[in-house]
């Protein structure tokens, strides 16, 4: 199976300032790629590049097949988009928002009724755009995405704006596009959001990639490290887990033993070490790195910078 | 090609027909003006002055119908600079929709709502107008539509060029209510001044008038050849430069 994206050498200035910078990537067929970094790294133009309403200064970029510039109309028939701050008319009622998109394709579109069932918004079918919450809005764009039965689904930034329980149930929703055998393509500043839905992430600043992998991967590769915090009165305890291997510091504070160190191994005999010594342990937790501390270590900031 | 046209045209006029003074405004009000100057002036002016009983058989339907062409015109502006600012046009446009149906599918819904507006007018004006219509409606609507299609390019130049949806309006009433007085529709474009005259020949809307008047009057086409060609000249040059100028988002 050829990658349904495939991006080469992109770049886009504006005026002065290079939003995008020598991109290249490929997105493959049934995967959840997300392309991550803080606001204004180049991701929406980067997206918007791949979707056809923008064209690069130089390279190329195919997608299931097509080439978005020359063939944006043939394109448009088989993606679904989901823009970032867009908006609907204000008066618009949901059914008819789905009711114009589906009469927009060539292909038969799918039961937009049943759509607005599984987003929930069955309920919502008269309303006008302007009285539905911020998560209503979302999940009616995601029908909006969905109602030509695309092969691939871009969603740039979905649920910025959104409480945490309007988020969760978006994530389930694209967990179901990738169910339903499509490819997404997502962009997010989220890195909890880009963990928990991506299967592979590019991390982007400055219109550059940093690097392209999944998010496990990322977070073994440039953070090993691994911390365990535990709670205990036995006083030699310290002195113990001094001899793990690849201990590299403890600190103690009353009760409180911090231990940490790096690979894979460490929590494993952490845990040798209190059962051969008959160390007795109130607490015990582990803090594991995750995206937000591999693009600390990657770019020296934090994404929230 | 025209994928998705009426059923965009008939969802936006719905829409429109939603907007809190959206059917009251442009279609409502003219019509409720026009009945009660009729009732007021309508019987007794016919009936004493010359002047103004030709201002009644001719200059009235000529003037209600520029005062309706510009408002269309200035609804046009404000709502291509909303659905800008928004990005209603940017989300559509990522949709099979072609630029030009989106477009076309606003041009029509403007034309529809102006076209009722004036035949509720000619409805109730006939109550209280006794003048009677005697001119060649058909020849009038031709005369009409080729009159608004022109107005409203400029407005497209116009909507355009507009920065934000906040000085949509006011722009565009600073650029639509000058045309209209130096126009001659109130005053004839030559006992204007000389500077004003110069104005008022390079301004689509002129001409506009002078056709509308000389059709509804009873005049053959052949004799406003001059009006259909600036008025053509004026469509395709303001459609071509929109079409270049024209933003998105």
């Amino acid at each position: 199976m050829p990658p349904v994206i495939q991006v080469s050498r992109i770049r886009k200035t504006y005026g002065p300032t290079v939003a995008v910078d020598e991109i290249s990537f490929e997105v493959n067929d049934g995967e959840i790629f997300g392309l991550i970094g803080p606001n204004g790294a180049g991701k929406t133009t980067t997206m918007e590049c791949i979707e056809g309403l923008r064209t690069p200064d130089r390279g190329t970029v195919s997608v299931l097949g097509l080439d978005p510039f020359r063939d944006v109309y043939k394109l448009q028939e088989r993606i679904g988009v989901q823009l970032q701050q867009a908006q609907l008319q204000k008066r618009i009622k949901v059914w008819e928002s789905v009711d114009l998109w589906a009469s927009l394709y060539r292909r038969d579109a799918i039961d937009g009724e049943r759509l607005l069932e599984q987003l929930g918004l069955i309920d919502k079918r008269n309303a006008w755009f302007m009285t539905l919450s911020g998560g209503q809005k979302q999940r009616l764009f995601i029908a909006l995405a969905l109602i030509n039965d695309p092969a691939l689904v871009f969603l740039d930034e979905l649920t910025t704006g959104l409480d945490p329980q309007a988020r969760r149930a978006i994530w389930d929703l694209v967990r179901g596009i990738r169910e339903r055998g499509k490819t997404v393509f997502l962009t997010t500043h989220l890195m909890e959001e880009a963990e928990r839905l991506c299967d592979r992430v590019a991390i982007i600043e400055h219109g550059r990639i940093i690097d392209i992998d999944s998010p496990e991967s990322l977070v073994r590769r440039y953070c090993p490290e691994r911390t365990v915090v535990l709670a205990t009165n036995n006083g030699s305890a310290a002195k113990h887990f001094r001899t793990i291997p690849r201990v590299e510091a403890i600190a103690c504070t009353g009760s409180q033993v911090t231990i940490r160190g790096s690979g894979d191994d460490l929590v494993t005999e952490v845990i040798h070490c209190l059962s051969e010594n008959r160390i007795r342990v109130t607490d015990f937790r582990t803090i594991l790195p995750n995206l937000e501390d591999v693009f600390l270590k990657l770019t020296g900031h934090s994404i929230r910078d | 090609m025209l994928r998705g046209l009426w059923k965009l045209t008939w969802i936006e006029i719905k829409i429109f027909m939603r907007e809190p003074l959206g059917a009251i405004g442009t279609i409502g009000i003219p019509v409720l003006v026009f009945l009660v100057a009729g009732r007021m002036i309508g019987r007794r002016a016919t009936l004493t002055s010359p002047a103004a009983s030709r201002f009644i058989g001719v200059g009235l339907p000529v003037l209600a119908s520029v005062l309706i062409l510009v408002g269309a015109v200035l609804s046009l502006i404000t709502i291509i600079s909303i659905y800008r600012e928004g990005g209603i046009l940017k989300r559509l446009r990522a949709t099979p929709l072609r630029p030009h149906t989106i477009l076309t599918a606003h041009v029509i819904v403007k034309l529809a709502l102006s076209a009722a507006t004036l035949v509720l007018m000619v409805a109730a004006g006939k109550r209280y107008y006794p003048v009677g219509i005697h001119a060649p409606l058909l020849g009038f609507t031709m005369a009409l539509l080729i009159s608004i299609c022109s107005i409203l390019s400029i407005g497209f130049l116009i909507a355009s060029l507009v920065p934000t949806a906040r000085f949509a309006q006011p722009i565009g009433a600073v650029i639509m209510y000058p045309m209209i007085a130096v126009s001659g529709l109130f005053v004839p474009v030559e006992s204007l001044p000389r500077a004003a005259q110069a104005v008022a020949k390079v301004l689509p809307l002129t001409y506009a008038v002078s056709l509308l008047e000389g059709i509804w009057k009873g005049d053959a086409w052949w004799a406003h050849a001059r009006d259909v060609t600036a008025l053509a000249v004026a469509f395709i040059v303001c459609t071509a430069l929109s079409a270049k100028v024209f933003r998105w988002e």
